[in-house]
């Protein structure tokens, strides 16, 4: 899979005329998503967007390589199976926390447990973004909506606590104002190999305005967000993460010396848990990449096993599994 | 019946030729009545009487030992000539505990054989399933033939010194049941010697023990006083060629190998267990080595969508579920029916609605499969007609599948999936083949995902890592051509009816419906689908045998109709149709060519028996008019 003639943002532009409202974060995501993909080395026609029903769903129509749009929380699961039968492609998904955290919720479980070789995009508004603005699955408990006049009810999912205890081998979070972080984490998220998983909060302007402000702003994001590095010490403008006694890890104030460093590659799933439990100031970056052998490999190989021990002649194995053991003839 | 010398080396009790037998075999759950049924189709297959199965089992894995509800059991009819259905009643019923008589007793008619273990006959199992008297000695089972057998006993006293413990030693009770009802019908023993050794290869004193108590049933038959004479069956006359018993499910999981193949598609099944389907999932785990990929997905929904996923990918793309689980992918088959990709759903029936009767049969899912789809969502629809038959309908529905860029339903049932009989093994080389004609270079003037063939209607199939062809497609409605989303109406209508006429457009690539009226003067029509073809059949072969004239034909395809379907029903006074369920291709017949067909409906989760079909179709003939719906 490489390429001869470098390709460009340009070629992953499609010709669609993109339909979101001015000033939505989807927008930032797509110009560095197709910014980035050249990196790959990746033909344009060995990689496949594959989402399911929500504003951030029309993402693959936009973007200049094969591509589905499917319906409302599917994408893992048609994504599985073509990254299965065509180990070949590259393929992403694009999900919203509706798609992917509701209706689709149970396969986007399944895929990153399998780890299945996708990429899977989830664009984090806090808010139906398509059907106007009713509450999501990670909508903040008492949001005022549309369909909660009085405040929501219920505890919202967080995203990575929850792909980390389906033990996803890749999960990282962005945001979609910075370029730079997106790209570095798309770059990582990308080239893994197993399921990756990636949350980008997304603002949905119309609906959810200035959900991620605090980790935007000049003024508040330094002190708002731990900026993950593998082996830099884990702490914010202002505070550290430190080991507890009980060995928990707990956030103190001032930046000390005694700072956990980041450790991306642990294999016990359980520290990435503690750091996704974080939520002032927020992680960003790579919670946990780890080497685990992938669905589709072990599935090619037990093909290969299976096809090794069979004969070449294609209509003589056919006759042969037809005709089965116990036969008889009428003359 | 005839009774002829016996030569030196033959039993020494008379045998009598008899031209067809029903034989049921009736247990508890774990009694292993299934294998015994198969066996012993096994070796009637291998004599070459024609011949036909239906196992009959509950839903528990074990329901409470020697109830009613647990108890399992297993018919076959096998002949000297054609056999049409398993039969619709046993001439000999084995019945291995008071349960499976009291439960099998009122299908058995009276004069039959009956084989009972007695030594289950207790007071305790007896009051288990209510018998207040023994059965035995209160005169039920005066007008029957008895033959009462310690089966347990004997297999035991067989076993004795075998080094197996009383426990396991009475597990291969089945064995002498077995044994003995193959004396009985002079059938041969090799094959079931060898299939006990191949199947308890690993447990020697197992396999000895099961090969001991086949032998003691033989012997007790050969000499005790129980049984006077012993049965024959010659071969059925069938065309020349290798044959096989095959059950439905294998048979549709074949033919989906076999298509793949000769279409030069890697097969994909994506599918989630479910009974009665489950078979299909497990036949095609173990066929790897034909490039099948099978996985078994989290849920229903899961298992359709990965199957999608594999078919954008140039895949033939499979699920395999009953009932329940089409209503959960359901959403996806209409995402098909836009992508116009290639899919097989196979539906394999089960009594409904909801959960139901998983293990009973039924045909109550045609609307779901014709109609069951938010928007105008056409899907073809081709029904298997016998078991052996479903290895043809599985060919067809993927020929239809990839050269319309279709999702096919494939729309089988509890009684082909585990009935059997025997098939004429086809020769490998000479399938037909299907050619999935992908799109494999940039046409002139740029590639339209949405542009179509004009004699089928079909889109092209362009598969991702193909260059220049990059295309995104959808659930949304799309431009024709381009495929672009499209919101114009102009367009949606003109879509809407695109895709209506290309499944319509299938019609003229099936062959026309072809009728059965041998004297060209029957006023009365049988339409049937799916597995009642056997049950029709028999009944119309005995009306005709009296004199009747009754006409039959069969659909295969049940969306689009075959071109002439109207035409053939209008030359009849009368269209019967009897389906296991309340009239749905009666309704389907009725909208679409104004035919005022006549339901016979039963959904007793049983198949028909031909009896009952052939009072449904004599009270039409001679006069115009009937009662409906049964
Ligand atoms: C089966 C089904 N149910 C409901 C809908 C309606 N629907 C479309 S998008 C959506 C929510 C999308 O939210 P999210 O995934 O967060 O995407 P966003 O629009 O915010 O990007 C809903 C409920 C649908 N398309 N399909
Ligand atoms: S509704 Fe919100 S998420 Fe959707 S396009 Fe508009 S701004 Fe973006
Ligand atoms: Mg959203």
């Amino acid at each position: 899979m490489t390429v001869d003639v470098a390709l460009t943002k340009k070629d992953f532009t499609s010709d669609q005329e993109v339909r979101w409202c001015p000033g939505c974060g989807d927008y930032a995501i797509l110009s560095a998503v197709q910014a980035f993909l050249p990196e790959l080395a990746i033909p344009r026609e060995d990689i496949v967007f594959i989402s399911g029903i929500g504003c951030s769903s029309r993402f693959p129509y936009y973007v200049d390589t094969y591509g589905m749009h499917s319906i409302h929380g599917r994408a893992p699961a048609i994504a599985s199976g073509l990254a299965l039968s065509r180990p070949d492609l590259k393929v992403f998904v694009v999900t919203g926390d509706g798609d992917g955290l509701s209706i689709g919720g149970n396969h986007l479980l399944h895929a990153l447990r399998r780890n299945v070789n996708i990429t899977i995009l989830l664009f984090n508004n806090r808010i139906y973004g398509l059907t106007k603005g009713q509450y999501s699955p990670t909508s903040e408990q008492g949001k005022i909506t549309k369909s909660t006049p009085m405040g929501s009810l219920d505890n919202p999912f967080n995203p990575l606590s929850l792909v980390l205890g389906a033990e996803a081998t890749f999960v990282a979070r962005s945001i979609d104002s910075d370029r730079k972080h997106l790209t570095s984490v798309l770059r990582e998220a990308a080239t893994h190999q197993g399921s990756s998983f990636v949350e980008i909060y997304q603002n949905c302007n119309i609906f959810n305005d200035g959900a991620f402000d605090v980790l935007k702003d000049a003024d508040t994001r330094d002190a708002a967000t731990i900026r993950l590095e593998h082996g830099e010490p884990l702490q914010s403008a202002t505070q550290s993460v430190i080991r507890a006694a009980d060995g928990s890890l707990e956030l103190v104030d001032g930046l000390r010396d005694d700072a956990v460093r980041h450790d991306a590659h642990a294999e016990d799933p359980s520290y990435a848990f503690g750091l996704s439990r974080l939520t002032t100031p927020t992680p960003i970056g790579v919670f946990r990449s780890v080497e685990r052998p992938t669905y589709d490999r072990l599935m090619a190989e037990q093909l290969e096993t299976a096809r090794a021990a069979a004969s070449d002649d294609a209509d003589g194995m056919l006759g042969a599994l037809l005709s089965g053991t116990d036969t008889w003839t009428v003359a | 019946m005839t009774t002829y010398p016996q030569s030196p080396d033959a039993p020494a009790k008379p045998v009598e030729i008899v031209s067809r037998v029903v034989i049921r075999f009736a247990g508890d759950s774990g009694d292993g009545m299934q294998l015994t049924g198969e066996r012993f189709t096994a070796e009637t297959a291998g004599l070459g009487n024609d011949i036909a199965t239906f196992p009959d089992f509950p839903a528990e894995i074990r329901a409470p030992a020697g109830t009613v509800p647990g108890v399992s059991a297993f018919q076959l009819q096998f002949a000297d000539t054609k056999v049409l259905t398993p039969g619709d009643h046993p001439d000999v019923l084995v019945a291995m505990n008071p349960a499976a008589l009291k439960s099998q007793l009122p299908i058995t008619p009276r004069g039959a054989t009956i084989v009972l273990n007695t030594d289950e006959f207790t007071r305790r199992n007896l009051a288990k399933v209510g018998y207040e008297r023994d059965p035995r000695s209160d005169g039920t089972l005066e007008s029957y033939q008895v033959h009462e057998v310690a089966i347990t006993a004997l297999t035991l006293g067989a076993l004795e010194g075998s080094g197996l413990g009383k426990k396991d030693a009475e597990r291969a009770k089945n064995m002498f049941a077995l044994g003995l009802m193959s004396w009985l019908y002079n059938r041969p023993r090799e094959g079931t010697l060898r299939f006990i050794d191949a199947k308890f290869a690993k447990k020697p004193l197992v396999a000895a023990a099961n090969v001991k108590a086949f032998e003691a049933g033989w012997s007790f038959g050969e000499t005790t006083e129980t049984f006077a004479v012993s049965y024959e069956v010659a071969p059925a006359p069938m065309p020349k060629g290798v044959y096989r018993n095959i059950t439905g499910n294998l048979a549709l999981s074949y033919g989906l190998v076999a298509a793949a193949q000769k279409a030069g598609l890697p097969l994909f099944l994506g599918s989630y267990p479910i009974t009665p389907a489950s078979d299909i999932l497990h036949t095609l785990a173990g066929l790897k080595r034909f490039g099948v990929r099978t996985f078994q997905a989290e849920d229903e929904i899961a298992g359709i969508g990965a199957a999608l996923g594999a078919s954008f990918g140039g895949s033939l793309g499979l699920t395999t579920t009953s009932g329940p689980g089409v209503a959960l992918k359901t959403e996806t088959i209409g995402l098909a029916v836009s992508l116009e990709l290639p899919l097989i759903i196979v539906d394999v029936q089960r009594g409904g609605p909801s959960t139901g009767l998983p293990t009973k049969t039924e045909q109550a899912d045609l609307f779901q499969a014709v109609l069951g789809r938010n928007g105008e969502s056409p899907v073809p629809v081709v029904a298997p007609q016998s078991p052996a038959d479903c290895f043809d309908a599985a060919m067809e529905a993927v020929r239809i599948a990839v050269t319309y860029r279709t999702p096919v339903f494939l729309l089988s049932d509890g009684y082909l999936a585990n009935g059997s009989e025997p098939w004429l093994v086809p020769d490998a080389a000479s399938l037909p083949t299907v050619d999935p004609a992908f799109t494999t270079e940039l046409p002139e003037g740029g590639f339209l995902p949405y542009s179509r063939d004009p004699e089928t209607l079909a889109r092209p199939w362009a598969v991702p890592g193909t260059p220049g062809l990059e295309h995104r497609i959808g659930g949304l409605e799309k431009a024709d051509g381009t495929g672009n989303i499209s919101y114009d109406p102009a367009n949606h209508d003109r879509m809407v009816r695109l895709r209506a006429a290309k499944v319509a457009g299938i019609a003229r690539s099936i062959p026309p419906l072809a009728v059965d009226d041998p004297s060209g003067e029957a006023d009365v029509l049988v339409l049937g689908w799916g597995s009642t073809y056997g049950p029709i059949a028999a009944a119309i072969a005995d009306i005709r045998s009296r004199g009747g004239n009754v006409a039959q034909a069969h659909l295969r395809h049940l969306a689009p109709f075959p071109a002439n379907t109207g035409e053939v029903l209008r030359a009849y006074r009368t269209v019967l149709i009897p389906e296991m369920n309340l009239g749905q291709l009666s309704l389907l017949i009725r909208g679409t060519f104004l035919v005022d067909a006549v339901g016979f409906n039963q959904v007793r989760g049983l198949p028909f028996t031909s009896a009952e079909l052939v009072d449904a179709i004599e009270g039409l003939l001679g006069n115009g008019t009937t009662e409906g719906s049964a």
